[in-house]
């Protein structure tokens, strides 16, 4: 049994994005969340997506700073991945459908509620950038993302020098800004 | 507009905590003067960390698709489960058959009626109301082309093309399904061929039909080429589970000599008058497309574009992806085709389709029947 502190170190290590402790979760944990969704009507596709999901909820608390996680990753994993697929299996059929459970589950209720909020953030940044067509997205990417240099970015864009891609930068900005809030106030 | 991305500037540099001391000062005042600026600050700052989130989620679902894609190659983690007891779901299927089943098949009835009614009301003759998308090449292009290779050829004395001494009759589109040279393609496309060439870059292959399904539109093809070597791992799969509809998808096919890529989304489960073996997509699709492969935006085929309606082009059918999982099967039966395996996983997840398109392109061919 790994201590506390050990599974801390694990949960850090996903937040800052080591590789090492991904795998390590991914290792330790896909086996039964896989078996889970295959015996309960589901096929590797979706074992494999639920598992994923189950993982990026819980980057997504390890990011906050909050976050102290209060019980096993195994547990916390199982429990959210047991859910989504809970709804998954109710959205497809029109039967209410009475799952196996076969390990200790916490409760995941406020964190599906979060997790939809940050599922819908992602899908209309995604479409807004996708709109937004190039050189823009990928100059807003080269910045923001992969956090280049400006400097790196102009030779990389054609643009003369910093400066002028960094104008360029800030008016591909603005109208990213103008059409995420225009499809946001649609979608509220 | 020039104010406001120095504006914009200022903001950004004092979030980056950029600013020296005695500026920062100074925009704290400005904040606390201008309640449109404090108001910018605050907006900003929210949206950027939005825009941060984004970015990261977007990174970590690739490093987690990279990360299945590299324990299951190391075998560290396995696709495959130890079913344990009966699952309650089988249970209750099990429980409930019966009248599953009594509702299933008065649905069956009721449907067939009214499938049975279009087919009364529908002109005769359907199959002239869908247009296979192969490119039929007719007589005098094919002549001419004849007469330009022949005068190639006494250019340069030495021949380097493989394409024989026959008249092209059909082009089409094709995609590997194995890194050993297995293509997949429609029926449609090498009915009538003798000889079949498949081009990928400007390299002419000599493949061999092995497999064919007429009534699903589908055929397997295999690379018989001394020149041919093996392309390494797909970096696509063949999708499992089912579609839905509204999903985006694309294509990749040679409506004409250069590969060209289209996009639409799915708009039925099934394909022309309710066969469940096809799809209905939304796509402009062209003579030369039929036999390409149909993908989902994580880069997994679900079907093989074959067919459009006639007389509307927004209209268009591909044989179901699962056609290609039983032509495999069925093929594997035979000893001499027991190495032939569809790929497992896609790499291609989480990649936006730019980069998608430009590593499928080495795995889609033009087929040439002659």
């Amino acid at each position: 049994m790994r201590s506390e502190t050990q599974e801390q170190e694990i949960i850090d290590g996903i937040a800052r994005n080591d590789n090492a402790s991904l795998e390590k979760v991914y290792k330790e944990n896909f086996g039964l969340i896989q078996n889970f969704v295959l015996n309960n009507n589901g096929s590797y596709d979706d074992a494999r997506d639920i598992f994923q999901e189950g993982v990026l909820v819980l980057y997504e608390k390890s990011k906050q700073a909050d976050f102290v996680l209060t019980c096993k990753i195994k547990t916390f994993l199982y429990s959210v991945c047991r859910r989504l697929w809970l709804k998954k299996l109710q959205q497809n059929s029109r039967f209410g459908v009475p799952i196996e459970q076969m390990e200790e589950v916490v409760p995941v209720e406020e964190l599906m509620e979060e997790k939809e909020q940050l599922d819908m953030n992602f899908a209309l940044m995604d479409s807004t950038l996708k709109s937004l067509g190039e050189p823009c997205k990928s100059l807003l990417e080269a910045y923001y993302f992969e956090k280049k240099q400006m400097a790196e970015i102009a030779g990389q864009f054609g643009y003369t020098n910093a400066d002028n891609a960094k104008n360029q930068k800030y008016k591909c900005l603005m109208r990213l800004k103008k059409l995420f809030f225009a499809q946001y106030k649609q979608a509220e | 507009m020039m104010d406001e991305i120095l504006l914009l500037d200022l903001v950004e540099r004092y979030l980056e905590g950029n600013l020296d001391e005695s500026q920062r000062v100074q925009f704290d005042a400005m904040r606390r003067q201008n309640p449109d600026i404090d108001n910018l600050v605050v907006e900003h700052q929210m949206f950027l960390n939005d825009l941060a989130q984004y970015g990261e989620r977007r990174q970590f679902k690739h490093s987690l698709s990279e990360t299945h894609n590299k324990l299951v190659e190391q075998n560290e983690i396995i696709e495959e489960a130890e079913v344990k007891s009966i699952a309650p779901i089988r249970q209750f299927w099990l429980r409930n058959k019966r009248t599953i089943a009594v509702a299933a098949s008065i649905a069956g009835v009721t449907a067939l009626a009214i499938s049975g009614l279009m087919q009364g009301i529908a002109p005769k003759g359907s199959q002239s109301y869908l247009q296979q998308l192969n490119r039929k090449m007719n007589q005098l292009e094919g002549v001419q082309r004849e007469q330009n290779k022949k005068i190639d050829q006494l250019i340069d004395s030495t021949d380097i093309s493989k394409i024989p001494d026959k008249v092209q009759v059909s082009a089409g589109t094709s995609f590997l399904i194995d890194e050993d040279g297995y293509l997949a393609t429609n029926a449609h496309v090498v009915a009538g061929s003798s000889t079949l060439i498949v081009v990928n870059n400007n390299k002419e292959y000599i493949a061999r039909k092995v497999y064919e399904d007429a009534e699903n539109d589908l055929a397997i093809l295999k690379i018989e080429d001394k020149d041919w070597k093996s392309v390494g791992k797909l970096p696509y799969n063949v999708r499992k589970g089912s579609v839905d509809l509204g999903e985006e998808i694309y294509t990749l096919g040679y409506p004409r000599n250069e590969i060209v890529y289209n996009r639409g989304y799915l708009s039925a489960k099934s394909g022309y008058r309710d066969d469940s073996m096809s799809i209905q997509i939304a796509i402009s699709a062209n003579p030369g497309n039929s036999g390409g492969p149909v993908l989902d935006k994580n880069g997994s085929i679900i079907g093989i574009l074959s067919t459009r309606d006639r007389q509307s082009n927004d209209v268009v059918f591909a044989s179901k992806a699962s056609n290609i999982t039983l032509a495999v099967e069925a093929l594997r039966k035979d000893t001499s085709f027991q190495d032939l395996n569809l790929p497992k996983y896609s790499s291609l997840k989480g990649m936006d389709v730019v980069k998608q398109v430009k590593k499928l392109q080495n795995y889609v061919f033009m087929v040439k029947g002659y």
